[in-house]
């Protein structure tokens, strides 16, 4: 980067801004915004992130939330709680239901997981708290979904599982078929072009999913940051919404390709 | 102009033109759904939840132009 040099104020404001971005974290100057989750510390050789804490966090109120779920299923008597849940659950797999068909109990455990972990998380990080407790200047919390890794993997994890049930259920050779064909110079180069969507696909899922959620968290840091009082709330509200549709895309698009790759193309 | 002020225009550039796209798809999305909606108003709830998912991955389009936009404004 070049500087003009005929102008005396240029360098000392150029020191200043530098110092005035170095502090950012510390200093009140603006929201904090950064696109990949801050390191906490270090157990071992793995980097413990904040949006690590947090999905720990989901992971351990779902395993509870499941665990007294689980034990009022065979109870007698069943309480409120009980039902409130179910009432959920059934509406989610009858929803599953309509894209999948007759597959749906082979499949609604993996999506059905999708479905919940992503609403959880997304869900986690519009709490009060997540993002402005801090633990050494830095967040203690971030939205494990506004982390571009957990997306990442959870597109690996349902790309993989297209392939593995494509190939478990029509058959290793007519899956393969799909791609790689000789029967004639279209079908070979369609066969490269489903390659190319089938890899696309991986990074689709992960960026539809994370930029989303990060841009919720990116505008909620920003109108807070503009308007202090009360102008956040119409934007909380809409990120709930967002936060919803996001998990369920994420699993009804996954649904729809395993229903897919399991059925028979003409 | 300098590094910062290039990185400004870039990052309006990159989400003003990438919301055109999606911005034109949605609207069509929801246009053809209200005229779906008049022509069969018994399909309201799968209209709307087909519309939705539609207009969530046309939103998935300006969501990329928004990351790229955020990359080259905080990276």
């Amino acid at each position: 980067m070049t500087k003009p040099t005929n102008l005396n104020s240029e360098p000392v404001a150029d020191v200043v801004a530098q110092e005035a971005h170095t502090e950012q974290p510390h200093a009140a100057t603006g929201p904090h915004i950064s696109i990949k989750p801050d390191t906490l510390g270090h157990v071992g050789p793995v980097s413990i992130t904040n949006s690590f804490v947090l999905s720990w966090v989901v992971f351990v109120f779902f395993a509870i939330l499941v665990y007294f779920y689980n034990k009022q299923l065979v109870a007698k008597t069943k309480n409120s709680f009980f039902y409130t849940i179910h009432g959920f659950v059934k509406g989610v797999y009858a929803f599953f239901q309509s894209a999948l068909g007759e597959k749906i109990d082979y499949f609604f455990p993996l999506v059905g997981a999708f479905f919940f972990y992503i609403l959880l998380n997304n869900w986690a990080g519009l709490l009060p708290g997540v993002g402005s407790i801090t633990y050494n200047h830095l967040p203690l919390f971030r939205a494990a979904t506004a982390d571009l890794n957990t997306t990442f993997a959870l597109a690996l994890i349902s790309v993989t599982y297209i392939q593995y049930v494509g190939v478990k259920m029509m058959g290793a050779k007519s899956h393969v078929g799909k791609f790689i064909t000789f029967a004639s110079p279209i079908a070979f180069f369609v066969g490269i072009l489903e390659i190319v969507s089938e890899l696309s696909r991986v990074v689709s899922f992960a960026f539809r999913l994370f930029g989303n959620i990060f841009a919720g968290e990116v505008l909620l840091a920003v109108v807070a940051f503009l308007i202090p009082y009360g102008a956040s709330f119409p934007f909380l509200l809409l990120e709930t919404f967002v936060g919803l549709i996001q998990a369920v895309v994420f699993a009804m698009l996954s649904a729809v390709l395993f229903g897919l790759a399991t059925s028979k193309h003409h | 102009m300098t590094e910062d002020v290039a990185r400004l225009i870039g990052a309006a550039i990159a989400i003003s033109v990438g919301v055109l796209g999606p911005g034109i798809g949605i609207g069509m999305i929801g246009g053809k759904a209200v005229e779906a909606l008049g022509r069969n108003p018994e399909a309201e709830s799968a209209i709307r939840s087909t519309m939705i998912l539609a207009i969530a991955l046309a939103e998935g389009l300006a969501i990329f132009a928004l990351v790229i936009a955020l990359i080259i404004k905080f990276v």
